[in-house]
């Protein structure tokens, strides 16, 4: 490799955690059903679990619990889109535990309810058909700059500070 | 052919340890393996495509200084890199095949859209979408 110096060790030390971080990632998007505790994913990356909250944040620009949130949104709006099973099954299919909390959170983060964005959602599609489907679906995947009750607030127009 | 695209290259990490999974775990052959120095110009090929060339290159000095090869190298560890897409005749055959050898699969193969897909990295963590040609 040519990079025996200290400063390239700890640059490929640095590399090695950022790849097994991903690798909490990776887990996330194969099962965004499943329940994701920190315990799970410091397991998986190799980290204790104090560090991999902070860690997991400072490599990919947002908490583990919030990305996964966004991947459990992006794949009920997919199955909202492409199948016609109830919205209580897509609920139940994408790691929610009520029907409530799902239409709730769904609408905070989309902006839409479920049947809304169903509704929308087919009337809007047309030459996607030619691009692979899942960078689709990544590319529609919600932005969560902020926590979810936070963009409740700030949609509903509460907040003070800029 | 004589017009087209010729070399796509991806950013490794480690070019020995590429050249172990791209020939070894996927069945490609080297094309072109030169160096100069430091530098080494590194090419792979699918068995089925003779006129395109997958680079598998390290950003480092002196064309890229040090602190921009990090960075690329740290997006690459972290997958933000662009997409990448295998075409393959069976993806659950290809998988077993894959998976038997090593390959890190971030997805098992899934039927949907007409067609059957799976996911996985290279070591240095370059994304690769494994899709069953319709």
């Amino acid at each position: 490799m040519g990079t025996s110096t200290a400063a390239g060790s700890l640059t490929d030390r640095n590399l090695q955690r950022l790849r097994r971080l991903l690798r909490a990632k990776d887990r996330m998007d194969a099962a965004p059903h499943e329940d994701w505790p920190v315990s799970r994913l410091a397991q998986v990356s190799g980290t204790s679990e104090a560090y991999f909250a902070r860690s997991f944040r400072d490599a990919f620009g947002i908490p583990p619990h919030r990305y996964l949130l966004t991947r459990r949104v992006e794949r009920a709006a997919t199955l909202l889109r492409d199948t016609n099973l109830p919205v209580i099954e897509i609920a139940l299919q994408t790691g929610w535990k009520s029907l409530g909390t799902f239409g709730r959170t769904f609408r905070d983060v989309t902006g839409h309810s479920p049947s809304e964005l169903r509704r929308r959602s087919r009337a809007a599609q047309g030459g996607l058909e030619r691009v692979p489907p899942c960078f689709v679906a990544a590319a529609q995947r919600p932005h969560l700059k902020m926590a979810v009750s936070e963009k409740r607030h700030h949609d509903n127009g509460n907040i003070t500070t800029a | 052919m004589t017009q087209g695209v010729q070399v796509v290259g991806v950013y490794v990490h480690d070019q020995d340890e590429a050249l172990h999974f791209y020939v070894d775990k996927l069945g490609f052959r080297v094309h072109t393996d030169v160096r100069n120095g430091d530098y080494r110009w590194l090419t792979v090929q699918h068995p089925d495509q003779p006129d395109f060339q997958l680079g598998l290159f390290r950003p480092q000095p002196p064309q890229i200084d040090d602190d921009t090869a990090r960075a690329l190298m740290e997006a690459v560890a972290k997958g933000a890199m662009p997409p990448l897409v295998l075409v393959v005749d069976d993806c659950e055959a290809a998988y077993e095949a894959m998976d038997a050898r090593g390959v890190e699969f971030t997805q098992s193969p899934v039927a949907r859209y007409g067609s059957v897909d799976a996911s996985f990295r290279d070591p240095s963590g370059n994304g690769w979408k494994l899709v069953q040609a319709r």
